[in-house]
């Protein structure tokens, strides 16, 4: 297969890059929780009260975003470190922003040609689930359904025209 | 293989203790982790703390990681000390950047501790 250029991939079609965002956020969490993914088979009930946001800018721009329960949170920094799940606390918000950063580095690595020119800002981490998010960007956002050791979690990855 | 003092560069603390723990995992004794949050924290650090080999991500605060590597030289604690790469910037231009830079390896996130152990053995055997 011929590698596309940036502005090639920055135009494909971005509902095609669903698979490549799944495939990213599983090998982050088998490598660097140990954990799978696994297809969330009905809608996810109950609250996501935190949310790791990272900016894409260059050839492609956007924002990717996770979101689970503290919980969830809590135990995915507990695997990222070796840690007792009692024992996290001030890591939690470090440890969910570093996933969401991975998840989006790994992403953007396996659009072809498209690492060059597109970069990520620095994760944000919101806690709490009173917030809407107003975008400017217009392009629906490709969302991933998946569970966590049985935890749901979301992740959304909205792209600019 | 003798016991090894490590510098780990990266501003996230979570991702430091990850390193150290890879590093850990892939069979590394040890001796002494020192840590830094930026390039500049770095820098100063070597200053106080000779090491043996230094970790480091690219996207930082305050100064990234590819200026680190290119002002290393001016350390003189620094000379001849490796430096891998481990970030989430995995494009072939930002490898041959790093590489022009002065880094000698490259490891991307996520990554595995045999991927760690698969670039820093070879690097330290030269070395140590």
């Amino acid at each position: 297969m011929t590698p596309a250029t940036g502005t090639q991939a920055a135009s494909a079609n971005p509902q095609n890059w669903a698979p490549l965002l799944e495939q990213a956020a599983r090998e982050v969490f088998e490598l660097m929780l140990g954990c799978k993914l696994t297809a969330a088979e009905k809608p996810s009930e109950g609250i996501s009260d935190i949310t790791a946001m990272v900016g894409l800018a260059g050839q492609l721009c956007g924002l990717l975003s996770i979101r689970c329960n503290r919980k969830a949170a809590a135990l995915m920094a507990s695997k990222m470190l070796g840690m007792e799940l009692d024992q996290v606390e001030n890591e939690i918000f470090d440890a969910f922003g570093e996933v969401g950063n991975m998840v989006a580095g790994n992403f953007k690595n396996k659009v072809p040609g498209l690492g060059d020119g597109c970069m990520l800002s620095v994760p944000t981490v919101v806690s709490g689930d009173d917030y809407n998010v107003h975008s400017t960007l217009a392009s629906p956002a490709i969302e991933l359904k998946m569970l966590f050791e049985n935890f749901p979690i979301s992740i959304s990855l909205q792209i600019s025209d | 293989m003798n016991s090894i003092r490590a510098l780990i560069v990266d501003d996230s603390s979570v991702m430091r203790k990850i390193v150290e723990r890879s590093l850990r995992q892939a069979g590394m004794d040890l001796k002494q982790v020192v840590e830094a949050g930026n390039g500049a924290e770095a820098l100063a650090a070597l200053n106080e703390n000779p090491v043996d080999i230094i970790l480091c991500d690219i996207n930082m605060p305050i100064m990234d990681g590819l200026e680190f590597v290119k002002q290393l030289s001016s350390v003189p604690n620094a000379k001849g000390v490796p430096v891998v790469m481990i970030t989430t910037e995995g494009s072939e231009a930002h490898v041959v950047q790093a590489i022009s830079a002065g880094a000698r390896g490259y490891i991307r996130k996520p990554f595995t501790a045999d991927q760690v152990k698969e670039q820093i053995i070879p690097i330290l055997a030269g070395k140590l």
